[in-house]
């Protein structure tokens, strides 16, 4: 029987760049992956006849560099274009964008407060030195400040002293953007509605949390460490949907010599003491390795592959109170035509960029109360792309494919998803778009809807948090997914989490498999 | 789309060169003629006309419209007499330069405001508790800045007022109202004058008219930064990083650092700044802003070894370029080049106040042939240019 090294459980972006990392330091590597694809909620699949869709991920922008560079991506066919603009259509036909080009985007901003175009740059170099000021925390493993452990004491030090070497200026900036809402930070910096609503929507983004809820402002600066080719703040398109970000991720792994399996699902990891020592996989098979390494989120990993019984007590229950809360869902539509805004309907450069539906941040806060209470946004935020102006082969010639995020649409709906509760959903995202594109419903062939139990039941998501679990505070950095086991470890020997679940957190990244790999590796990241 | 100036109908028929440059989003005339050679000289020789329409304005009035700007700028503007214009930076409240433009006293309690970079938001929050109002005027009023020897003639033959340095008045020019100040940036004679953005196409063809026998040319940005540099006048963004652009705290200027301690009016008992300020000048600024020479004959050498005749560039440089002074890094020059007028190789340059006494000796960074040499220059007293007719 063939012996690995590693054995990587979950065939996500996460999991496949832990596996390339193993890989490249000359570990023998299998990863297993449930479904017949890999990528996870990355992947890119023909829905419908010549339509391919980002089901679940659609954008890249916080995929860190030194993976790109380490694991020479764009070799392996990543190919990243650039989002350049947010054009967020408004209720009474006027609409507010934001354009790459830094004159045009005054303009625009000045046409709805000349103080806030003024406001805008110095906001945004504001968060590029926030951006750059915590930046340094994404690349490592968070030191746990209760521990005893002298290197873990010696990387807090470092840390301390790095945050004692911020101007007092940004210091207080970053302390604010710690602990406020992000409409309230908002506030500080700008009058108008729509550019409110729409930036604030990046602090809500993966949480079931209105723009008026504390912490709710370090979101949106987590969105904001958005960085391509060292530009802060710019968001891109993979080449082929985001599932071409999973499959040179595997590629790279693959060459590095790492066996990837598809429907190879894992149902339980075995346990001898206080050590793991193999998976079993769904049929019976049982494959050993010395060191395991769990891409799936902190409750399947512990509640489901390990089982609590076999956890220290406080840990498990750690991890029974770590917060999912599933939000968001995704509808994607194949279109016999553009849509055309009625701000803007003739196809343009605003069609190449995002479309946000976010006119002000009463708007957003609605659409949580409905949340908070269990039910569907009767008016949701959405962020919308069109992948076919992007990349013609996304769709056939003239057609187009059109990915939108929604939220809020809560995991723990009353009464339950259900077929009709799904299509109810759809039906709620295509009318309010409508609204802003009447041709809209009549350009859909096909339509597609996504919910949170879907995002669960497909991918394995809990609750369908699309981030392995809410990137709030209380969970983030050396609490992330449970105290004292920030650091890609677990109380079992030999098992380790390598997910979005771990610090830094969700959004295509890779950072917490790359991560965990180095960790494993014993190497400093 | 990028705006055009009200002037953009006449402008943009002159323009047969095509070359355009960006100022503030709007378009202007990078050269009008297909190389800029004439237009630098006959700022220096006749007149030329700039559509400097780009800059931002604001009218800042009210009981306290003194006291405000007086709370922004270094200079002493409640002393500013009606009809007089201050030349003024100002700063955050850290002592760092933000922005520098004019302020003009149109009458006791009416002011406008020129600036490089948006300050609305700056001034309106300055502003509270004040009985001042703001307002951002740059798309309403147009401006053309008539610069040379002759433009004292020129506006003399449109019944404008004779003024003095750093005066401004109304007038009526073919019919318009205007204001007319005596400024600019090219060092010389000149004047600018200011017009409701719907007059500009005939205010524009009044003065060509009038100036006609005088040889007047339209004029774009490379001449003018020929001349700029010539008179020594610091340009944002190229000289110095505004404070609210800059990244890290070593890219930030003050006053004193950019050669403007002069504006800088300690007495005022308080504006943004003030105290960093008052600190800064008891223990001296760390930099100095100055004018550096680079010496004909170790340039010619430089060439010579290599075979080639002496390169000098034919317009104004603007990049970081490092100077040296006793073997180590002394300082950087961020614009300079050639003037055709005074036949010299002159530059603007930041320097450790150590190294910036007039008559320092330096080297400069120069690529000659694919390879880096230094040259041999040295620290010399700004402007480069000052003809008298300046303040006459």
């Amino acid at each position: 029987m063939k012996r690995y090294d590693a054995i990587i459980v979950g065939g996500g972006h996460n999991g496949l760049a832990c596996a390339a990392y193993l890989a490249r330091a000359g570990r023998k590597v299998l990863v297993l992956e449930r479904r017949e694809r890999v990528g996870g909620a990355a992947m890119t699949e023909e829905v419908f006849p010549g339509f391919r869709f980002s089901v679940f991920s659609y954008v890249v922008s916080l995929l860190r560099p030194e993976i790109i560079r380490e694991l020479e991506l764009p070799r392996h066919g990543l190919h990243i274009l650039p989002l350049e603009s947010t054009l967020t259509p408004l209720p009474d036909g006027n609409y507010l964008a934001q354009w790459s080009d830094h004159d045009q985007n005054r303009r625009e901003l000045a046409r709805h407060s000349v103080r806030d175009a003024e406001a805008y740059d110095e906001f945004g170099l504001l968060l590029h030195r926030m951006a750059r000021a915590i930046k340094p925390l994404l690349g490592v493993a968070p030191p746990d400040p209760g521990s005893l452990d002298p290197r873990e004491l010696l990387d807090l030090w470092r840390l301390g002293r790095y945050f004692r070497g911020l101007p007092e200026k940004d210091l207080h900036a970053l302390w604010k953007l710690l602990t406020m809402s992000a409409a309230d930070y908002l506030d500080e910096w700008f009058e108008g509605e729509a550019l409110k609503g729409t930036k604030s929507a990046s602090g809500i983004i993966g949480t079931l949390l209105g723009p008026r809820s504390p912490g709710t402002a370090y979101v949106l600066l987590h969105h904001y460490m958005g960085e391509l080719d060292g530009v802060f703040r710019a968001w891109g398109f993979a080449r082929g949907g985001n599932g071409s970000v999973s499959a040179a991720i595997a590629a790279a792994a693959q060459a590095h010599g790492a066996e990837i399996r598809t429907q190879a699902s894992v149902s339980k990891v075995l346990v001898n003491g206080s050590r793991a020592t193999a998976v079993v996989l769904d049929g019976g098979d049982e494959l050993r390795a010395p060191i395991i390494v769990s891409g799936a989120d902190p409750r399947r990993t512990f509640l489901g592959l390990v089982g609590e019984e076999r956890l220290p007590a406080e840990f498990a229950s750690a991890i029974r109170r770590y917060r999912f809360r599933g939000s968001s869902a995704k509808v994607n539509l194949a279109l016999a035509e553009p849509p055309r805004f009625t701000c803007m309907p003739e196809p343009g450069p605003h069609l190449r960029g995002a479309i946000s539906i976010s006119p002000s941040v009463d708007y957003l806060e609605r659409a949580y109360d409905d949340a908070k209470y269990g039910e569907i946004s009767r008016r949701p935020y959405m962020d919308i792309i069109l992948p076919s102006m992007l990349d013609p082969t996304m769709a056939p010639p003239g057609k187009h494919v059109m990915s939108i995020f929604v939220q809020y649409a809560p995991y723990h709906l009353n009464g339950g998803w259900s077929d009709a509760r799904r299509e109810e959903l759809g039906d709620t995202v295509v009318d309010t778009l409508t609204e802003y594109a009447p041709n809209l419903k009549g350009a859909i062939l096909h339509r597609q809807v996504v919910t949170p139990a879907d995002i669960e039941r497909i991918v394995g998501l809990s609750e369908g948090n699309i981030f392995q679990g809410e990137l709030t505070l209380q969970q983030m950095f050396f609490l992330r997914p449970a105290p004292a086991w920030a650091r890609y470890r677990t109380p079992i020997h030999g098992l380790y989490q390598c997910g979005a679940g771990t610090h830094p957190g969700g959004g295509v990244m890779g950072a917490a498999g790359r991560n965990a790999a180095m960790e494993i590796l014993g190497a400093r990241a | 789309m990028l705006k055009t100036t009200p002037f953009h109908e006449r402008t943009a028929a002159l323009c047969v060169s095509h070359a355009w440059r960006r100022w503030a989003g709007y378009v202007v005339a990078s050269s009008y003629e297909l190389t800029h050679e004439r237009e630098y000289h006959v700022i220096r020789t006749a007149a030329a006309l700039f559509d400097v329409s780009p800059l931002y304005k604001y009218r800042v009035e009210g009981r306290d419209a003194a006291k405000l700007l007086d709370l922004v700028v270094t200079r002493n503007v409640q002393k500013a007499a009606v009809g007089q214009v201050l030349y003024t930076p100002w700063c955050d409240h850290a002592g760092k330069v933000i922005d520098d433009g004019t302020v003009a006293r149109l009458d006791e309690s009416t002011f406008r405001m020129t600036s490089a970079e948006p300050n609305l938001r700056w001034l309106q929050e300055n502003a509270a508790g004040l009985d001042a109002d703001i307002s951002d005027v740059s798309d309403d009023i147009a401006a053309l800045s008539l610069q040379g020897p002759a433009a004292g003639a020129i506006l003399a033959a449109l019944g404008a007022p004779a003024l003095k340095y750093f005066r401004v008045a109304a007038a009526i020019i073919d019919g318009i109202a205007v204001t007319v100040s005596r400024t600019g940036y090219t060092g010389d004679l000149g004047y600018e004058i200011w017009a409701e953005a719907r007059d500009a196409v005939r205010l524009w063809d009044a003065v060509m008219d009038a100036g006609r026998p005088y040889g007047i040319m339209p004029a774009g940005m490379l001449a003018l930064d020929m001349a700029r540099l010539e008179a020594g006048l610091i340009l944002i963004d190229v000289d110095y990083v505004p404070a609210r652009k800059a990244l890290i705290e070593s890219q930030l200027s003050s006053p004193y650092e950019i050669d403007l301690g002069w504006t800088v009016s300690l007495e005022k008992e308080r504006f943004n700044g003030r105290d960093a300020l008052a600190a800064e000048k008891a223990r001296g600024p760390a930099w100095q802003f100055v004018g550096v020479e680079v010496e004909w004959n170790s340039l010619e050498r430089l060439y010579s070894e290599v075979g080639l005749a002496t390169r000098l560039p034919n317009a104004t440089w603007r990049m970081s370029v490092p100077l040296y002074a006793d073997g180590g890094q002394a300082g950087y020059a961020t614009s300079g080049g050639w003037s055709p007028l005074l036949k010299r190789y002159i530059a603007l340059a930041h320097l450790r106040s150590r190294w910036a006494r007039p008559g320092t000796s330096l080297e400069m960074e120069m690529t000659v042939e694919h390879r880096r040499k230094r040259a041999s220059a040295r620290v010399v007293k700004k402007p480069f240019f000052d003809p008298p007719r300046k303040r006459a």
